[in-house]
């Protein structure tokens, strides 16, 4: 039956006939990522708070602490600082930045909004893991040129080493990002990061030295991710040696909890 | 590129029936039956907190129901989401993007999750969103958010699209170029199950209109079918005070009934046909009186709507 119908719209017909006929499908997996993972990277990188966070803080303590003796380090300065401040990076994207955005990605609905098209559920996962790697590797690059021009040498042996770190240590500030950010408000989100981000900095064996930390501190700090990552690429870079089993095993474990308990905890709407 | 025609389903886009979700002690959602024929428009109507939405989230897979059957192009959605959301178009309520993102960055993103989307540059021209390509998602207005959304359900070419108050927050300008998308989708053979509480957005779009209530249908059909209420039609006039309606109502053939609403105001309820109108003024001339003010009134889907899920105030 045909009910009447109101109709004001004047002038041509905005949409022809057949425009919308239905031709659905799947995009490809390729596609889905470049498109999801581009977005969020680009978004990373434009977004102020968080280059504040991810690159100018790192730039700015990398010669300050390499050019100022504000605080007594080994010689050469920049060999000592380096390290730290490479952990500082991974921190900073890993966790704070990850934990804040996906906090303010829930509050304004865009899990859901993915969720809601063809983009599979783990697709969604691995296209947030490739913009933070991304991220991860343009602040090591700029970090890594920087620290050269100032006349970093790292002990070539250690790279390895290093990579293996650095992926860890994604892994284990990662997981931890995804479950702060997937689990509190936003606000309380931001807040959380943020101080931890600070306590982590200075306490957490990124900037000092475990060795010049109150040895109960230096304790606490080194099973914590920021203090083994840190602590472990010193190692690695400045002296070539393997960081030992330790550090590698600390940030294993974290990552591993904070995977479970992410896993069982977040909401990713 | 070539459009193929869509095949012809004979089985409904979505079939719900007995539906019910509960939340802790409230039940959302009470033993709803629902059916989406193809290439038909319903829009689900009801007061805030009627379980429209719950609803929309069981079929779109987002959901899973405590009991009943629910069935969306064939398949069950709290089973394989991602079979069935390469095939649906979804516009969730308040839509949803990155608070950073530009309007356009947006839709490529959603765009990239189909095999054959629309393209996305016309897509914005013609939603009125060309002059907002370039602004962040958090800085558009709640129209240009709505209308973004909207975009993001349909650029995949979807077989039915669920648009969960589409046109909430829009101006009538914005409210008018909806309808006229929807009328599109339709004409090209796109399911569409809508919720509104708008009485004119479902009057003016819809196939069948489903009035729920406390998560159950209060009643449904066209909204020409809801709106003449069967053969319950109602016939008001004006004449002297103090008549006799019930000599009134035998005067006219069963089923019909008078009343006296105010001093003067009559309504004479039932099927109204030119003899019943005629039936009318003459037993009002028999007694001398003139039958003034007559309207043959056809009722609103307010009313029906008002009617039936009361008129206090819903929190």
């Amino acid at each position: 039956m045909t009910a009447p119908r109101l109709d004001r719209t004047a002038g041509p017909e905005r949409f022809a006939p057949g425009t919308f006929t239905p031709q659905p499908g799947r995009g490809s997996l390729g596609g889905m990522l470049r498109a999801q993972a581009g977005t969020e990277t680009r978004l990373a990188l434009r977004h102020g708070e968080q280059v504040l966070l991810t690159l100018m803080i790192p730039v700015i303590l990398l010669v300050g602490l390499t050019l100022l003796p504000i605080l007594p380090l080994a010689e050469p300065r920049v060999d000592s600082v380096t390290p730290g401040i490479l952990a500082l990076a991974v921190m900073s994207t890993a966790f704070t930045s990850q934990a804040i955005t996906l906090g303010f990605d829930r509050r304004y609905g865009v899990i859901r909004r993915l969720a809601a098209t063809a983009l599979p559920r783990w697709l969604l996962v691995a296209g947030r893991l490739t913009s933070m790697l991304a991220v991860v590797v343009v602040q090591v690059v700029v970090l890594s040129a920087l620290a050269a021009f100032l006349g970093w040498r790292p002990a070539g042996a250690g790279i390895c080493w290093a990579v293996l770190l650095v992926l860890l240590g994604c892994a284990a500030f990662g997981a931890l990002g995804v479950l702060l950010g997937g689990s509190l408000r936003s606000d309380i989100v931001l807040a959380v990061a943020n101080v931890v981000w600070f306590v982590l900095l200075l306490a957490g064996g990124i900037v000092i030295p475990l060795a010049d930390l109150p040895s109960g501190l230096a304790t606490v700090s080194a099973l914590l991710p920021s203090g083994a990552m840190a602590e472990g690429l010193r190692d690695a870079l400045t002296d070539g040696t393997g960081p030992g089993v330790g550090p590698v095993l600390v940030l294993l474990a974290w990552a591993v909890v904070g995977a479970t308990v992410a896993v069982r905890t977040v909401r990713l709407r | 590129m070539t459009p193929t025609p869509p095949p012809l389903l004979a089985a409904p886009a979505v079939s719900v029936r007995g539906l019910v979700k509960r939340y802790g002690r409230t039940t959302a959602v009470d033993g709803l039956d629902l059916r989406l024929e193809p290439a038909s428009v319903l829009a689900l109507l009801g007061p805030n907190g009627a379980g429209k939405s719950t609803t929309v989230e069981i079929c779109e897979g987002f959901l899973t129901a405590d009991a009943g059957e629910v069935s969306v192009l064939g398949i069950d959605p709290a089973g394989a989401p991602d079979a069935l959301r390469a095939r649906i178009g979804i516009m969730p309520q308040g839509g949803g993007a990155y608070p950073g993102v530009k309007a356009e960055e947006m839709l490529r993103v959603v765009a990239a999750c189909s095999a054959t989307p629309l393209d996305v540059r016309w897509l914005i021209d013609v939603l009125g969103l060309d002059g907002c390509r370039r602004t962040p998602f958090k800085r558009l207005s709640g129209g240009q958010q709505q209308r973004l959304a909207l975009a993001c359900a349909v650029v995949g070419r979807p077989e039915l699209v669920f648009l969960d108050e589409p046109t909430a927050g829009m101006d009538p300008q914005g409210r008018h170029l909806v309808w006229e998308l929807v009328r599109a989708l339709r004409r090209d053979g796109v399911a569409v199950l809508l919720t509104t509480h708008l009485m004119e957005e479902a009057e003016a779009l819809a196939d069948h209109v489903v009035i729920m209530d406390h998560g159950k249908v209060v009643a449904e059909g066209s909204p020409a079918e809801l709106t003449s209420g069967g053969d319950q039609q109602e016939l008001r006039f004006r004449a002297r005070t103090g008549m006799d309606v019930d000599a009134l109502a035998r005067a006219l053939p069963t089923g019909h009934s008078a009343a006296e609403t105010v001093a003067g105001r009559y309504v004479v309820r039932g099927r109204i046909d030119p003899a019943v109108l005629s039936a009318i003024t003459g037993w009002c001339a028999d007694q001398g009186a003139l039958a003034d003010d007559v309207q043959v009134a056809r009722r609103s889907l307010e009313d029906v709507f008002l009617d039936l899920t009361g008129r206090e105030l819903r929190s």
